[in-house]
């Protein structure tokens, strides 16, 4: 047959496969690429600053211990939601996040907003046994994360990592990561202010009680407390351009 | 396979031809057919009613302009607008007042139960049980009062937190800073639980010396209490960080106090209101 038909596509199996390719692509770059170029996918909001280094120990606790599976941090958009967990969640608000932790899976409550509701206190008797405070709750304790220290050497190449991955993170905030991350958890250290002059709305606390060691419970509470607490919400129109 | 006619010689093929094989071409079921036009309809309906294709500018908006924002914040504007009438006369009234009116009483009860459910459940027990550390609401012993207003108080400006209206009490911790010898400790210690130990009361001696000079300011002189200074009743059975013996010492020496946040700061003062109805329906005094 001399015209190109559907005789010649399922006779030559890699040409099939090429226009299989193409047509499949047509759906991806439909839905991907104008993800990169709309305003309106990620509308831009007042606070957000990327995770102090002592938060993103905390984080890659959070994500090392499979918190995901049953903690998903999104408060979607829908009344009893924004009722019992706060606004809804907005895209700008996991914009420093890599990976993102939106999950799928509530087991636990959704925590995206969970910082401040708790004390420390409350987080650290929390986390070591939860049926300590919460009777009913069948979530498993990690008491050991009291007893380890911190792993504090490797923050300096994770806030590399993530700046290579798009995360503003100044050659300064890079190069003092580690004393930055030692000092959040010391607010009588010398670096604590400088702490909180390069990450706005930064706490500065011994968050898990024990003065003598930056411990992995430190890194945990430091970051489950800053969940949620930067968006300047006074300052966000649901409105305008970004309404969907 | 065997076309409609059932004859297998009648029905055309589709042409297609490999090593002999052919493939008929039978026709699609009818409900199938019209199924699958009707979805393609669908789609078409669905582009134009609603947000779908995105553009070099922003998005096609839909004709029906819909908006899960505008959804969700339509949906809590109506049940706001549904319990303004309740709302509104619960900002108007003192405390006592709605306590005496039944139809407030009921509402603010329901609404205190669901926002205890949402912001108190996870300290103080989603039956209002307590937990070490965390006051019991269900019993009559009251750390700084049990009285609606009272109760209100400090729900409204929390204990020992940043606020400066903030309830706020802090015991020596007589071993860790230095106050009281070990051994006093001990003594001291003993007499606290021979205070609520029954039978023949508190035995007198060098506890009890140390207690009328350290902790009877706060304490008072009989262990009762203050709920003016936020000093508990040592004579009853209940205790916040548990009554037994090695509880009661790891207190004295270390000296322990729990945060409640200034939920003033974070709820709306209607709230707050119901709040207080509803703990205080727990077992709340005078």
């Amino acid at each position: 047959m001399a015209r190109f038909g559907h005789r010649t596509l399922e006779k030559n199996s890699i040409l099939m496969l090429v226009v299989t390719l193409i047509v499949v692509s047509i759906g991806g770059l439909v839905e991907i690429v104008p993800l990169y170029y709309l305003d309106s996918t990620v509308e831009k909001v007042r606070g957000m600053r990327p995770y102090t280094p002592l938060e993103l120990v905390g984080r890659n606790i959070y994500i090392r211990e499979g918190c995901y599976n049953c903690h998903s941090q999104m408060v979607r958009s829908l009344r009893d939601e924004v009722d019992r967990y706060g606004h809804y969640s907005l895209a700008a608000e996991s914009m420093y996040d890599h990976p993102f932790q939106w999950g799928s899976k509530r087991t636990g409550p959704d925590l995206a907003r969970v910082g401040g509701r708790y004390s420390d206190d409350w987080h650290r008797e929390h986390l070591i046994r939860p049926k300590n405070v919460v009777p009913e709750s069948i979530m498993p304790g990690y008491p050991f994360l009291q007893e380890r220290p911190a792993e504090l050497d490797a923050v300096e190449a994770d806030l590399r990592a993530n700046a290579a991955l798009g995360v503003p993170y100044t050659e300064e905030m890079i190069a003092n990561a580690r004393a930055d991350a030692a000092a959040q958890a010391d607010p009588e250290s010398d670096g604590a202010e400088a702490v909180m002059a390069r990450y706005p709305k930064a706490q500065v606390r011994d968050f898990d009680g024990n003065p003598d060691m930056v411990s992995e419970m430190d890194a945990m509470i430091a970051y489950l407390q800053m969940l949620g607490t930067l968006v300047d919400f006074d300052a966000f129109r649901a409105e305008g351009e970004a309404l969907r | 396979m065997v076309g409609s006619s059932g004859r297998p010689d009648e029905t055309p093929t589709t042409g297609h031809e490999w090593d002999g094989i052919t493939e008929f071409n039978n026709p699609l079921p009818r409900w199938w057919l019209w199924t699958f036009y009707a979805t393609v309809l669908w789609a078409v309906a669905y582009w134009i009613a609603m947000p779908a294709w995105p553009l070099v500018e922003g998005y096609t908006r839909g004709l029906l302009g819909y908006s899960q924002r505008a959804v969700v914040a339509g949906q809590v504007a109506d049940r706001d607008a549904m319990q303004a009438r309740y709302v509104e006369r619960i900002a108007a009234a003192s405390l006592e007042e709605i306590a005496a009116d039944p139809e407030l009483l009921s509402f603010a009860l329901a609404g205190g139960r669901s926002a205890y459910a949402v912001n108190c459940s996870q300290c103080h027990g989603s039956g209002a049980e307590g937990a070490v550390g965390y006051p019991n609401l269900n019993d009559d012993d009251w750390l700084w009062g049990g009285s609606l207003e009272a109760i209100a108080y400090t729900i409204r400006h929390g204990v020992r937190n940043e606020s400066d209206e903030s309830r706020y009490s802090e015991m020596p911790a007589y071993g860790r800073d230095g106050f009281l010898e070990p051994e006093q400790i001990v003594a001291v210690v003993r007499y606290v639980l021979s205070l609520s130990a029954g039978g023949d009361g508190p035995v007198a001696g060098e506890g009890a010396d140390i207690f009328a000079e350290q902790c009877s300011i706060c304490h008072g002189e009989d262990g009762r209490g203050s709920v003016d200074l936020g000093a508990p009743n040592l004579t009853d059975a209940i205790w916040l960080f548990g009554g037994d013996y090695e509880s009661v010492l790891a207190q004295v020496q270390n000296s322990r106090g729990g945060v409640m946040p200034a939920w003033g700061e974070r709820l709306p003062p209607e709230t707050i209101k119901q709040l207080a109805i509803y703990v205080h329906a727990l077992g709340g005094g005078t």
